[in-house]
Order: structure tokens, then sequence, then C-alpha cells
């Protein structure tokens, strides 16, 4: 992570101010177009008005081999909906319009392909959005997105795992900017009953390895992980439990889940300044 | 395809390609602009301990020996070449011989790479392995060499496949397999190979993942071809003991491609072998409901590789169909995708009718029924003979085309009986062909 990138990194920025506020910054998962675009961009904005500072948007995809069922299930229900790739613009755009947010778009990498990764980038940008978290693409591979993020100044946010390397770990640092992100368990997406302990284990590693911002994902649904994770990592991400939220009560479920995950954030009380 | 060479490029491109060096025994990752490791992170250690596993072993005197005994004694090694010479009538009278892997233990040529797969597995400390499987052949072998080994095995198969492919669920499951069905996704082999990554992902530390054909990250599509290419080598040390020549053309059916790679393999530094790779045409490429994937698709990511790939604007793989559950994949493996942009190898499709009059064919020429994948590259055998015959009658008699035989067709006798309508209405079985059973 280069200093000329972090003036550029929205996500940085926004984690950045939920730092100075004494907490660790929460992200939310929402998936494009379940159970329709209009709804997501509701979700995403019902996300940031209650304690999200991140939103990450999931592009549905036909092969998602990192997602457990319950994301799966969202995704081929979008798909199934008549879902295309372009309409994550759309949800990227309408929820940036609406809020101070860091909006990053999740996606499996064919995609980016078929569109060709520079018109995705461009377009990407063009909507408002911070960046591209990379589930199966590594920075081996990544010579045209890393030329394409920094024309466009988007974030490059790669995943590092419990069983990354020490020179893998390295290599994916330096490829990153905004944040890296933290796979807690060797597993796919899915509501756990309590975080591995491997995943503090990831963020000492990558911290060893000069990240300065690193955010922690898979399986965490509630407050009481949101708080465990809060104090070693800078940011916690929740996706399946937004997703199940959405799926079982809307926009609402999402807002009042989004608080809740919230109230976990602070490292001093495990209270955000606002409800303390 | 839209920009690759024609069906019937000639080896200008290959031969450029051979004054600079030999095309055999690519080791990966890349094979061209295709192939790579486009994976999960959390699956990169595990991808780079079986290459490292991999790369030890075939040094290794002993890891070889293993393998040569294993071929001899359990697989039945070496596979006849057959020549088929009523069935080569048919051909516009070429000579046709054929690679039995129909013969091998198990039934096809899948067995070379779960042995090989097996072994390694055990190398490398871990006591179980995970495959997929559509139709089922894959997930018999794998099952067949775990339990040689003392391996654990789950293989995974769509619920729709395991519905209509009971008895092969029967077969694993006397093996000591467990077979899990899939319901995620289209319930296709390719969210077989979904749910196994899956496991893999969350199992890692205990399993390898034992991929049926040379797709996938690296270092599979090398590895499996490594282990494939005993086929090839039998078939040109063959054909020049039987023969005293080369052949001048090898045909193969192609659905990731592990059979075919296997016996191209042989014959790509060879520049009079020509080289022809048979896709499932399906109903015809012309309907969409087809798994000619280097045909009709375009370069992108799957399952780990970038080759050509059956895909929409968005990207979204789209599902293939093929009467043959075995070529039924939107996907190939990577060298393929570069074997056609150079021209080495021309990839044709052969569509669901062609490759079931070529079936018939060659039961009642030679008594062999092959596996309808098999008939695949006969049916574009007999279309390679016509060709060279509308050329020059009397010098196509003195053509030799080998075809990869790659399995046995006991597995689509309901198939087959069901295409030709050669069951009573009300039987059992003729409920079950409706159903695209493979016995």
């Amino acid at each position: 992570m280069t200093n000329r990138a972090q003036t550029i990194s929205k996500s940085a920025a926004a984690i950045d101010k939920a730092r100075a506020e004494g907490r660790a910054a929460l992200i939310g998962y929402l998936p494009a177009g379940y159970p329709s675009v209009e709804q997501t961009i509701a979700a995403g904005i019902a996300l940031a008005e209650n304690g999200a500072d991140l939103i990450e948007i999931g592009i549905p995809y036909s092969d998602p081999v990192m997602d457990g069922q319950v994301i799966q299930a969202a995704t081929t229900e979008a798909l199934a909906n008549g879902f295309a790739v372009r309409q994550v613009f759309d949800v990227v755009a309408g929820i940036t319009s609406k809020t101070d947010a860091a909006v990053l778009v999740m996606t499996y990498w064919n995609p980016v392909v078929r569109m060709g990764v520079d018109e995705f980038s461009r377009r990407l940008s063009e909507a408002g959005g911070a960046g591209l978290i990379t589930p199966d693409l590594i920075p081996d591979e990544a010579a045209e997105w890393m030329e394409a993020s920094d024309k466009y100044g988007l974030d490059r946010v790669f995943l590092v795992a419990p069983s990354s390397t020490t020179e893998r770990m390295q290599r994916t640092v330096d490829a990153s900017r905004g944040f890296v992100y933290a796979v807690s368990i060797m597993g796919v997406t899915g509501a756990r009953t309590s975080v591995s302990t491997a995943a503090k284990d990831v963020v000492a590693a990558a911290h060893a390895a000069g990240a300065e911002r690193v955010c922690v994902g898979l399986g965490v649904s509630n407050a009481g992980q949101v708080r465990e994770i809060a104090a070693y990592a800078e940011g916690v991400i929740v996706g399946t439990a937004l997703v199940a939220a959405i799926r079982d009560g809307g926009v609402d479920a999402v807002a009042a889940l989004t608080k809740d995950l919230s109230t976990g954030l602070s490292r001093d009380t495990g209270l955000t300044e606002e409800e303390a | 395809m839209a920009d690759a060479p024609s069906a019937n490029a000639d080896n200008n491109a290959a031969e450029a390609f051979l004054q600079g060096g030999s095309l055999k025994h690519a080791p990966g990752p890349y094979f061209g602009s295709y192939g790579g490791r486009w994976m999960p992170e959390s699956l990169i250690a595990a991808l780079d301990e079986l290459e490292e596993t991999f790369d030890k072993a075939k040094e290794d005197p002993e890891f070889r020996a293993q393998i040569a005994d294993l071929n001899k004694n359990y697989s039945g090694r070496p596979s006849l070449l057959t020549e088929a010479k009523r069935f080569s009538q048919h051909a516009g009278g070429v000579r046709i011989f054929l690679k039995r892997e129909d013969l091998n233990h198990t039934g096809s040529h899948k067995i070379n790479n779960v042995l090989g797969q097996a072994l390694l597995a055990k190398r490398m400390g871990k006591t179980r392995v995970i495959a997929e499987t559509g139709a089922g052949q894959h997930g018999v072998a794998s099952a067949t060499a775990a339990a040689l080994m003392g391996l654990e095995c789950v293989v995974y198969m769509g619920a729709e496949d395991c519905r209509r492919q009971a008895l092969n669920v029967a077969r694993m499951e006397l093996l000591g397999a467990t077979v899990i069905p899939v319901t995620s996704g289209s319930q296709t082999l390719k969210d077989a190979i979904n749910d196994a990554l899956r496991d893999w992902v969350a199992n890692v530390d205990n399993t390898h993942y034992l991929l049926g054909t040379a797709a996938g990250a690296h270092p599979f599509p090398a590895m499996v071809r490594y282990f494939h290419e005993v086929i090839g080598e039998e078939a040109r040390a063959q054909i020049l003991e039987q023969e005293g020549r080369l052949p001048d053309a090898v045909c193969a059916c192609i659905g990731g491609g592990s059979n075919a790679i296997g016996i191209f393999h042989g014959f790509l530094d060879d520049p009079s072998v020509k080289i022809y790779g048979f896709e499932a045409g399906g109903d015809g490429v012309e309907t969409g409901r087809h798994a000619a994937t280097i045909t009709l698709g375009k370069p992108g990511v799957l399952h780990g590789a970038r080759s050509y790939l059956m895909q929409d604007d968005d990207g979204q793989t789209i599902e293939s169909h093929s009467i043959s559950a075995g070529l039924d994949y939107p996907g190939v493996g990577p060298e393929h995708s570069y074997l056609a942009d150079i021209g080495r190898v021309s990839y044709e499709p052969i569509t669901d009718s062609e490759a079931m009059e070529a079936f018939r064919l060659l039961c009642r020429t030679e008594g062999i029924i092959p596996a309808i994948e098999s008939a695949h590259a006969l049916a574009g055998a007999i279309k390679v003979g016509q060709r060279l015959a509308d050329e020059d009658a009397a010098a196509a008699a003195e053509k030799i085309v080998i075809v990869n035989l790659s399995g046995r067709g006991d597995k689509d006798v309901a198939t087959a009986a069901e295409w030709f309508d050669l069951l009573d209405k009300d039987s059992a079985e003729s409920e079950i062909g409706k159903e695209g059973e493979q016995l």
C-alpha cells in the first residue's frame, strides 16, 4: 500500500474514519438484485444509515465456489429473476448517491473478464464505487486488474487465508489497496456459532506483512462476534446474516440487524458513541 | 470459434512452433494465455503442495515404478491397439486402429489418472479423497483407487444424475465411497465440481481433490495429462511396431479433454500426424443445445483455469447438453484451448445422432460396444476418412487413423436401447432409458 494509493482509497478513508472514532469499521454484504435491484439499493442505504461504514455488493454468478447455501440461494434467485451484471452499477450509484458509505463490489472474476476489465473498472468508477473484492482472483493473475485499478483509482481487496504462507501473505498485502480481506476460517461463507481462532492469527500475519487495514469475514453473524473481532481487526464483514435478514424481513430487518451488529464495534465499551 | 483457426486449419502454425521447440511435456501453469490459477487464496497452499509433491514424484524412480506396476498388474496395460477392418469400410476405406482404453480395469482411461493422484494423496499424507462425477465413470474410478489404497472417498454428483445413474451410485457405494447428491445451481457436473471445491476449502488439511479431467487450476491440467500420457506413448510405439510407420491422423473425443490430451501428447511433435478433437455437438451447434466449448465458446475463467468456456454475454456459465454425460461440461482443459489457437489440433463438433450412428456401427462391424463418449471420436474418424477418400480414394486406402476408444459402453446400454427403440414400450428398462439412465 503506497502513500499515493492511500490518499485516493475510499475504503481506507471509511475505515480510518471509524478508527478515529475509536472503533472498528462495519462492512455489510448484499447480493445485487436480491430480491430486486430496488430492494438492494434500499437495503444498502439502510445499512449505511444504521452503522455500516462500507458496503459490499455481490454480483450473482452461476458458479459461486466460495459461497455457502444462503448466499447461493439468494444469488441463484437473482439470476433466475433476470439480473444482468451491468445492473450492479445501478445499485452502486443508487447507494453512493444517497450515503457516504464506501461501496465495493464483490465479484467472481469471469463476469469482469467478459465485460472487459478496463470497461468494468471505468463503469464502476463512474458509478462512485470504491473498488473490488475478488474471491477467486489472486495477485498472481491480476496484472490487468492492477493496471485498471490504478487507472481508475479503485481499491483492490484481495483475500488472505489461514493457509496463506508468509510469502503469499506478503505478496497479497503488497498488491492490495484499501484493506486486506482476512478469511476467518478454511471454508465458504455462512453463519457460524463461533469465529475461528485462526482469524486472529491471520490478522496478525497480515499486520506483520505491513497491512494497515485488515477486515475479517466469513462466519460473522452477531454483535458478540463483531465485538470479538473488533478487538484486533480494523473492520468486520457480515454477509450471510444480512442476506438471511433481507430474505426473511426485508429492508427493515437489514436495518435492525445492522444497528445491532454495530453495537459490537467499539473497542472499549462494546457500544458505539451514539448508543453509549 | 470466433478468433481461432478453422476446423481444417493446416499444421503450418504448429510447424512454425516446432522450429522453436517441442509441444510435449508443457509444464504449465500457462499454455499460451490459458491455464493459470483462478482460485481462492485458501486453496493456493494446497495447490502448491500438490505441485511440489507431483514434481518430486515425477523424478522419483520409486514412484514411476509404482505407477508402472499398477498400470501393468492392476489396470491391465498396455491396452491393445486393434485394427477395425470392417468398421474402416464405412470411413472412406482408410485403415482405422482403435486404442483400447475400454479394456482397462473399470472400463475406461479414467483409471490412469486416479491411480496416479491417489498415490500422490498418500505421499502428501492425505487420508481422504473427494471427486466430482457426471455419469459416474470418474466417481467409480476414484472409489476404486481409494479402495485399493485405503483412502476415504467422497463423490459429489448432481442430484438428477444420482437418480438416473442409480446403479453407478450403488457401484461407488459397493466400493466403499460416499456419494453426495448435489442440489445447488443447475445440479449438473459443473455444480458437482463447485461443491467438491467447497468441500476442499473446508477440509484441505486431510483431503486431496481428485479432479477427473485435464482442467482446473495448475498443476491439474499438466498433472492429469502426465498420468494419461501412457495412452499416446503406447499407441505410438504400437503403430510403429505393427505398421512400421506413424499414423496419418489421431482422433479423440473431448469433454474436459483428459483422454484426448493423453493420446495427443504422443504425437504432438510429429508434424505429419494430423490431430483431431471431437466435441459434443448435442442436438447440433445451431440449436444452442450442445457442449462444443472450443467450437463456439469464448475464453473465460472457470474452475481455476482460463480456457474456452460456454458463457453468456454476462460471463455466466451456460449449461451444456450432450447425450454423453462424460462430455457434458461447459469448459475444456486449457492445453486444448492453446492447441486449438496455434492450429496444432483441429476441434470439431459431433452431434448426438452422428455419435449414435458410429456407436451402432462399431457394435455391428467389430463386436465392440463403445462408450457414447468414444463414439464421438469414432464418428469424427468416419468424417476424416471420408474427406481423405474424397481427396484421393486410392491414397485413402493407405492412410492410417488411430481412434482413442476411451471407454466401453456397458454403462450406455439403456440410453442406446432407448435411442434405437429396442425396448418393449412397457418394460422397466424403457422407463429408465427415457430418463437417460446409463446402466
